[in-house]
């Protein structure tokens, strides 16, 4: 909401406030102002003036050299090279040194060798246009009519009338009583308490008019859609371009001039906060208006010609036949004021908020008047908005009214009442102060305080319980005056959750290996399954769809935090990062198998890195250590080798013993980093968080250090190269039982010697016993059935 | 007897003065068993009942004086020899470190860790609750009925008609309300969606922080002074804080909090547009409306609740203009924090 200061002082005096001033304190009590613009402070020194004589310039086919009074005394010459200026004409001429618009600098200087003391000035030039200056030239200097006779030297700002201050306000939906001049006059009275004169309109009618009852009938035949219908009917009307004051403050407010009825319209909406409309009374069939649904599939023009097909949830108002316009939102073409309407009916109505909200989103028309209208607006306010306009229309010379309004009032409501309880506003706002303050901030917001109750007038519609009223008065009282205190409550346990805190731990855990967190965003394209090469008939592509995305990129909620990973290493590969290990605690949104239920938010950990350190055995080592922190045995990696994310000799699959997997990790597969742009080796681990924590543990428990020393014994062998580590790992736990303390690979070697794919192994196995020192023959022992397990379960046997 | 001993003692402090002396050798030639020192005592049973004393006490003396020598070389020697060690294994402390590797966290996670550990220390939880949310808990549920304009003010992406992205934290007000009797005290960090193409101040996703509170006699001046409390503890001790009434459907008085500029201290600078003053979350005291809706009585406890942007804090706190770098994930943007 743009709000002039110059029509705010027509409700109230606040001429002696600066505007910074006044800015603040509005913010300060509730009416947020976003910014206010000085208007006219780029114009210095342009004045009105009269051309005395005109001659040719002696070296241009197409300038003119004016004698020019500027009210200086001494004629001032000007050169011009506009065409439409005659001697005797007035016009605005720039005085040196000049300012205009735009930062343009006015200097006395010489065209073509001729001395010009100045310019004279187009509409353009002072940043008008022909819509607020009716008639003037587009491409010639502004001339002005006679009655700036008298106005010979003046600034062309207060000739004009175009000094102003405009405030931009940002009101908040709950306040449509502030999308007016009136209602912020209102607010602005009480903010500096200041006396408020809203003056009720007088219309004077036309003695010899006759009755509109002979014009016009009115019908609600939807009153849950329109709680109150008044109208009146101007005949006689003149159309023609409003007054230049009217124009002056439709323009500051950022409103078009168009001609004095539809003028009035705007007019009366910004001041009052009423939406209104004219129809041209010729146009209206059957002298009658419905209000009422429209038909399914009614069809209807809009003023700004676009084809609309209704539905019966819309309200329209028509005549006896055909809808004239879109109740609350936009006219129709039918009934549009002309150069040539001679009888209008005003319209100022209550529509339902909700309904013209709907209605303006299927037509796709948000109007200055549909954004009022959802708001919620007082009924209360037609009848004085539509006085208004018809006072307007007198002042104007516009037309003549008809006697008698018409008022269809179904939807009169009772005003809102409530208690006053100052210690109860006072305990919940955690201030003190005295109960005549209340009733008097109350009172001068338009509230009627009796007998300990508080009604709220009409147009604070907001108002519904104690707390509202604690708002009012504090806001005027000052929030930055309530002196701030701690609670005093009951004392609360807080913290972190166990799963908080291990998500933490895990985090902290990863950041110390070298790991940095990354934030991706949860929606992606249904393509980056493609991409990662998910199978077309895989399960994980089902996913939450969003109905209205941004675009296909973010268009479904993901099932996998993988190709964020991907997409996000990609990036630092291109932008020549020469290496990354990057990590993701990211959800992850699995669709249940009903719709209307919510689905499944997982949380997941993706690690993803390429580079020189990045390798299968650093990001196998991290998660091993991940285990470990959390405390987590028991755990088998397998090779996994048909998920075609990954490289299918390079991948494993980490599960519990009972089968239960918690993800994969491996290299990504060569044509899965190609998809992304990835030409180097880059591995990525996908786990799933919430099993991970399900099975960690935080008791720890302290177990008593050895005190029997550990005997070690060193294996080698030569297997196959299929020949897991794993597996021999687990042989050689079986054979040594208990005693087994530690086995620990400490050598792989390839090479010609061994012959062609075989490997060489060589393996730490600790021994130890809690009790006493292992002998000689117990390790051999062992170590025998070791040999004899390798050889007999495995086929492999010592290397020589 | 006397001209012996006192020989040996001289020839003996010369050669332990010696640096190249063999110490040792030295100990066992005067002092060992078989040592020259060691014979001369033996010979004293030729020496009188009263010369034996005297000579027997200047042998011992000089065998302490020896003793002595010897030791006091020896600490001598080793101090040399490990000043020569520690000489050559002298090294460049110039040359950088082993590059171990370093993660590095995310500015958003830093900013929510802060205030975590900020809101943990005055007792409270933190909830969480579904990002794909229904309608019920992101707006009805929350005083903002089907068709209410402040519906406007945040473009919500749908999944069907009834559910929805959250577009706010606020739905796990509702959620903790329905689950926990009062005293509550929670905040509530997380994902928010809101239909806005990305640039370098909007984003289809971002993260807020929840706050609320609803307790026996929670009063504003409460909320204000624990905003006060909390803008210290993120922006610094100066850290000054003001309230602008503002609109929340489901708050009521509500307010939007600006901090005093941290770079300039509130007198006005580029980075807080000259205004001093920096606006930073929204709060309010919980709705009448939206306690009952969840069962708590109004009559009886009140509450407030605030949401703060943590991209917001994030930005303000590292000076970082563009909010694109927090979700692209440059590792030359990471290192640095």
């Amino acid at each position: 909401m743009n709000l002039s200061l110059n029509w705010l002082s027509d409700f109230v005096n606040v001429s002696d406030i600066d505007a910074k001033a006044y800015c603040d304190r509005m913010t300060d009590t509730g009416s947020k102002v976003e910014s206010f613009e000085l208007l006219g402070e780029d114009i210095q020194n342009v004045v009105v003036a009269r051309v005395i004589s005109m001659e040719r310039h002696p070296d241009s086919d197409h300038m003119w050299i004016c004698q020019v009074d500027a009210g200086l005394g001494e004629p001032v010459q000007i050169v011009t090279g506009a065409q439409n200026v005659t001697a005797g004409a007035l016009v605005p001429a720039a005085i040196p040194v000049a300012h205009l618009p735009g930062d343009v600098t006015i200097k006395a200087g010489k065209l073509r060798g001729v001395e010009s003391n100045g310019m004279l000035c187009s509409i353009g030039e002072l940043n008008l246009t022909v819509h607020d200056m009716p008639g003037a030239a587009e491409n010639g200097i502004l001339l002005l009519d006679e009655s700036f006779a008298d106005k010979i030297g003046m600034d062309i700002r207060d000739a004009l009338q175009l000094k102003d201050t405009v405030v931009e306000f940002e009101i908040t939906s709950n306040r449509p009583d502030c999308l007016s001049v009136i209602g912020l006059a209102r607010e602005t009275a009480v903010s500096f308490d200041r006396p408020l004169t809203v003056k009720e309109p007088v219309v004077r009618e036309s003695a010899k008019s006759d009755s509109i009852d002979k014009y016009l009938s009115v019908a609600i035949d939807a009153p849950d859609l329109c709680r109150r219908y008044c109208a009146r009917v101007v005949k006689n009307v003149k159309i023609a371009p409003s007054p230049l004051w009217m124009r002056m403050r439709l323009r500051a407010c950022g409103v078009r001039p168009i001609n004095n009825i539809v003028d009035i319209t705007n007019y009366v909406m910004l001041e009052y906060g009423q939406p209104m409309h004219a129809f041209d009374y010729a146009q209206l069939e059957g002298q009658a208006i419905h209000v009422r649904r429209a038909g399914a599939g009614e069809p209807f023009k809009s003023l700004d010609d676009q084809d609309h097909i209704l539905d019966t949830s819309m309200l329209v108002i028509a005549d006896g036949k055909k809808p004239c316009c879109l109740a609350g939102v936009m006219g129709g073409a039918n009934s549009e004021i002309t150069e040539s309407t001679k009888t209008v009916v005003f319209e100022s109505a209550n529509f339902d908020g909700a309904s013209v909200r709907i209605t303006a989103k299927k037509n796709g028309m948000r109007t200055e008047s549909s954004g009022r209208f959802e708001k919620g607006l007082d009924p209360e306010n037609c009848m004085p908005a539509l006085e208004r306009a018809c006072e307007l229309v007198e002042l104007l010379g516009a037309g003549e009214i008809v006697r008698g309004p018409i008022d269809v009032y179904p939807g009169k409501k009772a005003p809102v009442s409530l208690p006053l309880n100052a210690d109860a506003i006072n305990r919940f706002l955690g201030v003190d102060l005295p109960e005549s303050y209340m009733q008097d901030v109350l009172r001068k917001l338009q509230f009627k305080v009796e007998n300990g109750i508080v009604t709220a007038p009409s147009f604070r519609s907001d108002i519904g319980c104690m707390n509202d009223l604690a708002e009012e008065v504090i806001r005027i009282y000052g929030y930055n005056k309530i002196e701030s205190s701690s609670f005093k409550a009951e004392a609360t346990q807080g913290g972190y959750t166990e799963k908080q805190r291990y998500a933490i731990k895990t985090e902290d855990a990863l950041l110390g290996m070298g790991l940095s967190h990354i934030h991706t965003f949860s929606f992606i394209s249904p393509k980056q399954y493609d991409r990662i090469r998910m199978p077309a008939d895989s399960e994980q592509r089902k996913s939450v769809v969003i109905s209205n995305p941004l675009g296909e990129d973010t268009s479904i909620m993901r099932t996998t935090a993988v190709p964020s990973m991907l997409e996000v290493l990609a990036r630092n590969f291109n932008m020549n990062n020469s290496e990354a290990s990057l990590f993701e605690m990211a959800t992850v949104y699995i669709p249940a198998a009903d719709s209307r239920d919510l689905p499944a938010e997982n949380k997941v950990l993706t690690i993803g890195m390429y580079g020189e350190k990045a390798g299968f055995p650093r990001l196998k080592g991290i998660l091993e250590n991940l285990l470990k922190i959390s405390r987590i045995s028991d755990i088998a990696f397998a090779a996994c080798t048909d998920d075609p994310v990954f490289h299918p000799g390079r991948c494993a699959s980490i599960s519990t013993r009972d089968g239960k997997s918690l993800g994969r990790f491996g290299q990504i597969h060569p044509l899965t980093a190609a998809n992304f742009g990835l030409p180097v080796p880059v591995y990525v681990a996908d786990i799933d968080f919430d099993g991970l924590f399900e099975l960690s543990g935080s008791t720890i428990l302290y177990k008593s250090l050895p005190k029997y020393p550990a005997s070690a014994r060193d294996f080698a062998f030569v297997c196959d190269e299929d020949l897991e580590v794993g597996t021999i790992d687990e042989v050689i736990a079986r054979a040594g039982g208990k005693l087994i303390e530690d086995i620990h690979l400490f050598d792989i070697y390839r090479g010609p010697q061994l012959g062609e794919g075989k490997k060489s192994i060589a393996i730490r196995v600790t021994l130890r016993a809690p009790d006493h020192t292992l002998t000689v023959e117990e390790t051999d022992k062992i170590t025998k059935k070791i040999l004899g397990d390798l050889e007999h379960k495995l086929n492999i046997s010592i290397r020589n | 007897m006397k001209e012996t001993l006192a020989r040996i003692r001289a020839e003996a402090l010369a050669k332990i003065a010696d640096t190249s002396a063999d110490l040792e050798q030295i100990r066992i030639q005067y002092l060992g068993k078989k040592g020259e020192l060691t014979s001369v005592l033996r010979g004293m049973g030729n020496l009188s009942a009263e010369e034996r004393p005297v000579i027997g006490q200047l042998a011992n003396d000089i065998r302490t004086a020896i003793e002595a020598a010897i030791q006091s070389k020896s600490a001598e020697l080793k101090a040399k020899a490990l000043d020569l060690k520690l000489k050559a294994e002298k090294i460049d402390v110039t040359v950088p470190g082993e590059r171990i590797p370093l993660g590095h966290n995310h500015p958003l996670s830093i900013v929510q860790r802060e205030l975590e550990e900020t809101f943990i220390g005055l007792g409270f939880s933190i909830a969480e609750g579904p990002e794909v949310e229904y309608d019920y808990y992101n707006f009805q549920a929350l005083n903002i009925p089907e068709n209410h304009p402040a519906r406007d003010t945040q473009d919500t992406f749908y999944i069907t008609d009834n559910i929805l992205l959250r577009s706010q934290t606020s739905p796990v007000q509702v959620r903790v309300m329905e689950k926990t009797k009062p005293p509550i005290r929670i905040i509530s960090p997380g994902r928010v969606y809101r239909s806005d193409a990305v640039d370098a101040t909007h984003s289809p996703l971002f993260h807020q922080c929840e706050g609320l509170v609803v307790d026996k006699g929670i009063t504003m001046a409460d909320l204000k002074g624990m905003l006060e409390l909390f803008a210290k503890r993120m922006f610094g001790e100066q850290t000054k804080i003001r309230f602008r009434p503002h609109h929340f459907p489901f708050t009521e008085p509500s307010a939007e909090v600006d901090i005093s500029c941290f770079v300039c201290g509130g007198k006005g600078c580029r980075f807080c547009k000259n205004e001093g003053w920096i606006e930073i979350l929204g709060c309010g005291m919980v709705h009448p409306f939206v306690l009952s809706n969840c069962n708590i009585d109004p009559e009886v406890y009140s509450g407030f609740a605030f949401g703060v942007g943590i991209e917001r804090v994030a930005l303000l706190k590292y000076h970082i203009d563009d909010m694109r770098l927090l979700y692209e994930n440059d590792t030359r943007f990471l290192d640095q924090f």
